[in-house]
């Protein structure tokens, strides 16, 4: 079985983000860049299904600019076999995301897609979703266990209130939570393994899908700031505050 | 203008989130109209049909919707959609697991998780866990719109309308339910609470949430964590609060042993009155909150119970 992985190049998770003075959008100059941590889950629970035997070859896939081939190159690393690149000069929107990586799946008809269920920048979780359904393949979202029986597989998903289980058949597409695994660290000889491993290049053109903008970004503010309160010295102190001054417990 | 409202709920009881969408819907139009699909769950249409504003309530009631799957719901929605400008939402696990699929077999661009309605076209919503607000136009014919139902306030009760059955029954086979394990708690769920108390790092294992749960039931409260506390093991995932868990904008929140991660901060900033407890002085949950207290938490935790009890 063939298992399809998209990853996102996206700002490293510990980098503070600050807005551009002109509000247009957030500033990403020299910003740290990484693979989306939910991509790292998706890829590593890829590689895991391959050293069980299960998944025969694991294709990683990046949409955008240039640079996301170190993405693809940091995929391969971790395990993937070969890589995807569709260049754009910019990151086109999840419904383009997912037309491109659908027109993907025609070609090369994979089991299953495991997808990051959200990326830490535009934060839509939406990408997975439009993917399943313009593909007709069953989803699983949001998983924290995934086992494939036969041909068919079962996803444990996280909810609001608790867990609820699915049982899906494949071709599927996946998305992951926090708690599926915990990604590894790539080893400096898989570093340099994975760069010659094959990484073929194709554009949106080539994938007939166009990518012009639906959404336009009118401004970018930094959120609301909330100013420190008071420190208070004792917890009789604490409570009579939150009864007499704010009021919120009787 | 007419916009559907997708109805959250858990087959008994209609959810809070719905009042708030309404909300929502009433700045974008009035003929507001409520889809309740479910099994079982015609006291759930019965509860929309006296909100406030909503013109019109269809009822599916069917096995096939039991559990609310993406696909079937999702089908569901786009049978009864056309005529409809805006479908909304509310941004749970169940609103974004469906509507994506909604969006894009309508090719549009689903707006996700939106906090403010600008215009019938205009929304805005946070990006990057929170750390900056985005203002966004889209020029989709039909606007798709997940909400984060924290940022609206609920829609009064109002005279009832009459509920409509829906007969359509969707039902994909590729994917069928198999189980779930809900977590059992008669304390109020945490996205509809009027205050939380989550713990994080500093509570050092499970057991010791113990501490809080006591302190929850004393003032009505639920339980949450921070992720750190999450990815320790100490608690189940569902009780995160932060950008990848819920958010939550209680009257009270109060932080025990939780430094104030950017993610965390995400989750509950909103909230009207946040109380911190932390034993290191520089912690940045300091920053965020009206009233601090520099303690240990397990010398203030105790205090506070027997200041409750009393």
């Amino acid at each position: 079985m063939k298992i399809l992985v998209p990853v996102k190049r996206v700002i490293d998770y510990n980098v503070k983000v600050r807005v551009k003075a002109d509000q247009s959008d957030v500033d990403l100059t020299n910003a740290k860049m990484a693979m989306n941590p939910f991509c790292e889950i998706a890829v590593e629970e890829a590689v895991r299904l391959k050293e069980k035997g299960i998944a025969t070859e694991i294709v990683a896939v990046s949409i955008g600019p240039k640079a996301c081939q170190e993405q693809i190159r940091n995929a391969m690393a971790l395990g993937a076999d070969r890589g995807i690149h569709v260049e754009c000069e910019t990151f086109p929107e999840s419904l383009q995301v997912a037309k491109i990586l659908a027109r993907l799946v025609e070609q090369e008809s994979p089991g299953l897609v495991i997808i990051g269920k959200q990326a830490i920048d535009s934060d839509n979780n939406q990408t997975g979703q439009m993917l399943a359904a313009l593909t007709k393949m069953p989803q699983a979202t949001f998983a924290s266990a995934v086992e494939v029986e036969g041909d068919s597989l079962k996803v444990t998903r996280e909810i609001d209130g608790g867990l609820q289980t699915l049982k899906l058949s494949m071709p599927a597409v996946v998305s992951t939570d926090l708690r599926l695994n915990e990604p590894r660290y790539a080893k400096l000889p898989d570093i340099m393994k994975a760069k010659r491993k094959p990484l073929a290049v194709m554009s949106t053109d080539e994938l007939g899908v166009d990518i012009t903008p639906r959404v336009t970004t009118l401004k970018v503010t930094p959120p609301p700031a909330r100013s420190a309160g008071v420190k208070v010295e004792t917890v009789a102190e604490l409570m009579a505050k939150l009864r007499e001054e704010a009021k919120v417990i009787s | 203008m007419s916009i559907l409202i997708y109805a959250e709920h858990d087959n008994k009881h209609l959810k809070s989130e719905t009042h708030k969408l309404v909300t929502a819907a009433t700045q974008l139009g009035d003929d507001i109209h409520i889809l309740v699909a479910g099994l079982d769950c015609a006291a759930v249409a019965e509860q929309a049909a006296t909100i406030a504003g909503v013109k019109r309530v269809m009822l599916a009631d069917n096995p096939a919707y039991a559990h609310q799957l993406a696909e079937n719901t999702a089908d569901l929605v786009l049978d009864i959609a056309e005529g409809y400008t805006h479908i909304l939402a509310a941004a749970t696990t169940t609103g974004k697991n469906f509507m994506p699929r909604v969006a894009a077999l309508l090719d549009v661009v689903q707006l996700s998780d939106i906090i403010g309605i600008e215009s019938q076209d205009t929304f805005v919503r946070p990006i990057y866990a929170g750390n900056a607000i985005a203002t966004v136009q889209s020029s989709d014919a039909v606007k798709v719109v997940t909400v984060r139902a924290s940022a609206f306030d609920a829609a009064q009760e109002g005279d009832s309308v009459s509920v409509e059955t829906l007969a359509t029954v969707i039902e994909n086979t590729q994917v069928t339910f198999e189980s779930d394990e809900m977590t059992k708690s008669d304390r109020p769920e945490l996205t509809a609470a009027d205050i939380v108390i989550s713990g994080g790092r500093g509570m050092q294992d499970g057991e010791h949430f113990a501490m809080l749960e006591r302190i929850a039931d004393q003032l009505g409260a639920a339980v949450g964590a921070s992720r750190a506390a999450v990815d320790a093991g100490f608690v189940p995932n569902d009780m995160q609060v932060g950008q990848t868990g819920k958010i939550v904008a209680p009257q009270l929140y109060i932080a025990v042993g939780i430094s104030g991660a950017i993610q965390h901060l995400a989750g509950m900033k909103d909230s009207k009155v946040i109380v911190a407890i932390n034993k290191d002085p520089e912690a940045p949950i300091f920053q965020v909150a009206d009233y601090g207290l520099v303690a240990d938490l397990f010398d203030a935790l105790p205090e506070i119970e027997s200041a409750l009890g009393s």
